[in-house]
């Protein structure tokens, strides 16, 4: 099966530090990925490069088999012009740790926004797309309500219904709930299961929430000091951990 | 010493040139704020000669005197062949210098506003004029308005400098009544009362906005 998305010796340097060295990794159409490892190890990088958040220093990064980051001018591959970004943005979403939502809209017109504006659907289309979105997620009643006024875990299941409108084929959530508090945690691990489990969309998980990995990724990757230290089968990583460095970092997981 | 009767022949004249003050006033501010915006977007681009020649004309601008600017328009300006009139040069140079100042407030705006819009902008794939309009734009302007709200009420305490470049706004009007009367005493302090009598209330409603503006957040 040919990868949906494909990292080809991907450096990334930041000032004298490299936080990606020559990765090579492959994600396959409907697979869900988890991505785990300490802070720093390279696993948000891996997904702002994708993302078109950040270009990679060196190597290639393919997206259904199209070239990322590099079109091909007069025979000649160069640097991609914001209109190839665009193209290929489309077929890639992102929750970001701390949200984002736009302050000054009411919820709904948060889910509405890129729909009406970089689609171009009516506000009738785009209102009833966003309405369907916003119940999947279990905020059907909180539409006219601004972001300041919501909890946390309101807030992240606003942007996850902000990112599935757009219906991207590839899916990045980036510690999802890493900045909520506990208790609002398992409600957006809820909605994220259940998409996960629902539809066959790629999904790239990078998450600290190890049972939740375990139940929903088709197979894990272990990050660590800007190589894939180790990577496989949920149940194999996690109870039969190969390298000491996931077995030590796992450790830290078991209380 | 004062006199009343003279006070009121006086004041019709005066408040008919009121007009020119203000509307002098509001085309500066429109000036000022079309310019600001454009320079305070400029001053941030990826093009390196570009931000520094924008960064180098605000400094410029900011750094010499608006009366000094005024005189440059209105008298050495004819002799390359632009030639203003006392109005279009006093708003040019009033609409500039201020300019200067709203691009660092936009500026400073738009910092303020987390990179994380910008990142969720992209990842929503809005172009870059999309995301400026619909989610940055709308968060920068809010905390601004009572900073802005002030430099209109100083911009409208500084047309009197354009009647050193001949235009008749109410100073100048007092002025030439003086000079016509040998009375300067009414002439001056009607200037000084009808200044005081629009700016006062206007600093004092901005005071409460930002006071509005700053619960809601």
């Amino acid at each position: 099966m040919t990868p949906i998305v494909s990292y080809q010796n991907v450096t990334k340097t930041y000032g004298d530090l490299e936080v990606l060295k020559d990765i090579d990794f492959n994600i396959y159409p409907g697979e869900k990925v988890a991505l785990i490892g300490p802070s720093g190890s390279g696993k948000t990088t891996l997904a702002r490069l994708l993302m078109t958040l950040e270009e990679p220093d060196s190597g290639i990064i393919e997206v259904e088999n199209k070239n990322l980051w590099q079109e091909e001018v007069g025979g000649e591959l160069v640097k991609a012009k914001e209109k190839h970004l665009r193209e290929m943005r489309k077929s890639i979403g992102m929750v970001f740790q701390h949200f984002y939502l736009f302050p000054h809209m009411t919820v709904l017109k948060n889910v509405m926004e890129a729909p009406m504006t970089v689609l171009g659907l009516s506000k009738k289309k785009a209102r009833q797309q966003a309405e369907e979105m916003l119940e999947k997620v279990g905020l059907s009643d909180k539409l006219d309500v601004y972001p300041a006024q919501l909890s946390g875990g309101q807030k992240q299941r606003v942007a996850i219904a902000r990112a599935l409108v757009m219906k991207p084929n590839i899916m990045l959530f980036d510690e999802p709930t890493s900045a909520l508090d506990p208790e609002l945690v398992g409600e957006v691990l809820d909605v994220i299961k259940e998409i996960a489990f629902e539809s066959d969309m790629t999904m790239l998980l990078i998450t600290h929430e190890m049972d939740f990995a375990k139940e929903i990724a088709d197979r894990v990757a272990f990050f660590n000091e800007g190589i894939i230290a180790e990577q496989g089968d949920p149940e194999e990583l996690f109870n039969n951990p190969k390298t000491p460095r996931l077995q030590s970092f796992l450790s830290r997981f078991n209380s | 010493m004062w006199n009343w009767d003279y006070a009121f022949s006086i004041l019709p004249q005066i408040l008919s040139a009121l007009k020119i003050t203000i509307s002098a006033t509001f085309v500066g501010f429109i000036l000022a704020l079309f310019l600001g915006l454009i320079f305070s977007v400029l001053v941030r681009s990826d093009i390196k000669i570009v931000s520094l020649a924008v960064r180098g004309i605000i400094q410029f601008i900011r750094n010499t005197p608006l009366l000094v600017q005024l005189y440059f328009i209105f008298y050495v300006f004819p002799k390359i062949g632009i030639s203003l009139k006392p109005f279009t040069a006093g708003v040019l140079g009033v609409g500039i210098h201020y300019s200067t100042y709203l691009s660092e407030v936009f500026r400073s705006g738009i910092e303020a506003v987390p990179a994380g819009q910008w990142e969720v902008a992209k990842a929503l794939n809005f172009s870059h004029i999309q995301a400026w309009i619909k989610i940055i734009l709308p968060q920068v302007i809010p905390p601004i308005i009572p900073v802005i709200g002030n430099y209109l009420i100083t911009m409208f305490k500084e047309t009197p400098l354009l009647s050193a470049i001949t235009l008749v706004e109410i100073l100048q009007t007092a002025k030439i009544l003086g000079a016509g009367s040998f009375r300067y005493l009414e002439g001056f302090t009607i200037v000084g009362i009808i200044f005081f009598l629009l700016s006062y209330p206007s600093s004092q409603l901005i005071k409460k906005l930002e006071v509005r503006l700053g619960a809601k957040n």
